[in-house]
């Protein structure tokens, strides 16, 4: 019951938060010069079709107007037809942003995976060798850029040592139409078709760990700084001094409390990924939303990019509830303190 | 009678940043079987490193032990090979930790905490017990330590927990294993007045049912008179003067002795000068 209305409250922060969000969007792609219409039309159309494709978008409406009306078809799931693609921008999106999803997931998973394990052990060594190769580690990955990590990756694994595709979703060629989730490997196994989830994974891993190092990094030192910070809780002591091993006191009694910082950031970072996905999305040819995002902005297409925009919004919010949930889970103060305000 | 912990001739020294310290200089002290006895000092006179040696809990270095000996049931615990070391920990000695706010994990259940400790104290005695059988001991021993309602406790995050309660639950932690002597920190200094004088008094009545000999670290001479008949008093890392509670407390030989009875805030309101 507590947990409801605590569900109830951060959702209703994050509908004031995509309201903030839709005006913000709204404004900015509207202060950017250059007419959307004269754009999609080219510089050879006349003035009186500028004029019409004007009037037909609604460009020529006060300014609030045309927000109610952005808004209006927001609330009905309708984000409009798309100047460039000459689609419906939901189309586009639904055709685009699971590739982004999938990269998304696979990228946090991978860092997660190693940035955790990799903190721990620089906090188990505090100031020995394991722990300067990790900050080593996490000072490189944060400053080099991703298009180089990309490149780098594509040309080290896919040219010189050839063990992985470094273009695309899946082989070119390959016959598959699933779309139960979206999701290329999950709908791949779930029609059981291990071939292509083993391709579409292979396809994946590059793009992935190109896009995970920097908060492979990132995951490592905040684990590292929160564990260290655990270590020297009384409690770490009292656990020592009832005779609790080595092993189970890092991980049952130090991981855990610890383990809030490093949730917290990802939940940050999903902004930054989806961000940085289109570099990666472009080295790799991936046909993700970060890619089609960024074409729509070169081309001021109004409807693309405040669909692509809301989409994330609305992503990013729900992510962030859903590591909400999961920090109570798993620090129970935070869910008790919760509890009582 | 024989001393159960027997500390003789102990020295220990701190190197920081090229000084060396010496922080224990000889010390000596008994605790014999079934006694309860007092290291009572100002803060930095040297009193918990004496129990961190104790305990085993003291890194090294900075710290160095030049000399001495600790004797627990007739073994020298500073040459036990570490394996012995690491059992008797938490087992045949045992510690009640000061501050209940902090000595409990956050973020697991009371029975958590103490079944864990159990398992691993099992494991090192060789002892054979099931989920079941560590479930029941921990909620014996919540309900040795007067718990109102041992089960509810159990389920309970700290957080959920008063102070008192926790410092009982921190006093039930040490007892999961039967040990033969209790070294408690100063148990109580976080909690008020009245809720410490019903801790130490459990403490002394568990003590006293129990057979078990109680070391008892605090700064604080009201806590020496509710708890043992015999105290060390400590100072600048030397034992300046020791004996019976009474005794001392009647006719102290040392002007420092003097100095921390007369600054000591009076538990029981009784005049004692």
């Amino acid at each position: 019951m507590e947990f409801l209305g605590f569900l109830a409250r951060r959702l209703a922060w994050s509908l004031l938060v995509l309201f903030g969000l839709s005006v913000v969007i709204f404004v900015i792609a509207r202060v950017v010069p250059g007419d959307p219409a004269r754009m999609a039309l080219g510089p050879r159309a006349s003035a009186e079709q500028v004029a019409d494709l004007q009037e037909k978008l609604g460009l020529n409406l006060p300014l609030y107007q045309q927000y109610a009306r952005f808004v209006g078809g927001l609330a009905r799931g309708e984000l409009g037809q798309s100047l460039l693609t000459e689609r419906s921008v939901n189309l586009d999106i639904r055709t685009t942003f699971p590739a982004t999803l999938e990269l998304v997931l696979a990228t946090v998973f991978i860092a997660f995976l190693f940035g955790v394990p990799l903190g721990v052990a620089a906090a188990r060594w505090k100031d020995r060798w394991p722990d300067n190769l990790v900050r080593a580690f996490a000072i490189v990955a944060a400053v080099m850029p991703t298009f180089f990590i990309a490149l780098l990756l594509q040309v080290l694994a896919g040219y010189v040592l050839q063990i992985l595709p470094t273009t695309g979703q899946l082989p070119t060629g390959t016959e598959f139409e699933a779309n139960i989730t979206g999701l290329l490997i999950v709908d791949a196994l779930l029609t059981g078709d291990l071939n292509v989830a083993f391709e579409a994974m292979r396809h994946l891993l590059l793009p992935a760990l190109a896009l995970s190092l920097a908060t492979m990094g990132q995951v490592a030192r905040i684990t590292r700084a929160s564990m260290i910070d655990v270590s020297r809780q009384d409690y770490i002591e009292a656990a020592r001094a009832f005779g609790v091993p080595d092993r189970v006191r890092l991980f049952k009694y130090q991981l855990r409390p610890a383990f809030v910082p490093p949730l917290t950031i990802m939940g940050l970072e999903f902004a930054s990924l989806i961000g940085g996905a289109f570099v990666v999305e472009l080295i790799f040819s991936w046909p993700g939303m970060a890619a089609y995002g960024i074409r729509a902005i070169t081309q001021k297409d109004l409807n693309a990019i405040m669909g692509v925009v809301m989409v994330s919004g609305l992503f990013f919010v729900m992510v962030n509830l859903l590591i909400d949930v999961l920090v109570g889970f798993v620090d129970p103060r935070i869910r008790i303190r919760g509890r009582r305000a | 009678m024989t001393a159960l912990l027997s500390v003789q001739g102990l020295s220990v020294s701190f190197s920081t940043y090229g000084r060396t310290v010496e922080v224990l200089k000889a010390v000596s002290l008994e605790v014999p079987q079934g006694a309860q006895v007092a290291l009572v000092g100002e803060s930095g006179s040297g009193k918990s490193v004496t129990m961190k040696v104790i305990m085993g809990l003291l890194a090294q270095p900075p710290a160095r032990i030049h000399a001495g000996r600790i004797m627990f049931d007739g073994r020298d615990l500073l040459t036990l090979p570490e394996r012995e070391r690491v059992a008797l920990r938490g087992t045949a000695m045992s510690m009640v930790f000061q501050d209940p706010m902090s000595s409990l994990n956050p973020v697991w259940t009371i029975e958590d905490q103490l079944t864990t400790i159990l398992k691993y104290a099992d494991r090192r005695l060789g002892r054979d017990r099931d989920r079941r059988g560590r479930r029941a001991r921990v909620i014996e021993v919540l309900a040795q330590v007067r718990m109102r309602d041992p089960e509810r406790v159990a389920q309970s995050f700290p957080i959920m927990l008063s102070g008192g309660m926790r410092q009982r639950v921190l006093i039930a932690m040490a007892l999961l294993s039967e040990p033969r002597l209790l070294i408690a920190d100063e148990p109580g200094t976080a909690l008020d007045v009245t809720t410490q004088a019903q801790i130490l008094k459990l403490l002394r009545d568990l003590v006293e049912t129990q057979g078990l000999a109680l070391l008892m670290i605090t700064h604080n001479l009201g806590v020496v008179r509710e708890t043992s008949n015999y105290v060390y008093v400590m100072n600048k890392g030397e034992i300046v003067e020791e004996g019976p509670t009474a005794g001392l407390f009647a006719a102290p030989r040392q002007q420092y002795t003097r100095d921390l009875i007369a600054a000591v805030p009076r538990l029981t309101g009784r005049v004692t000068s």
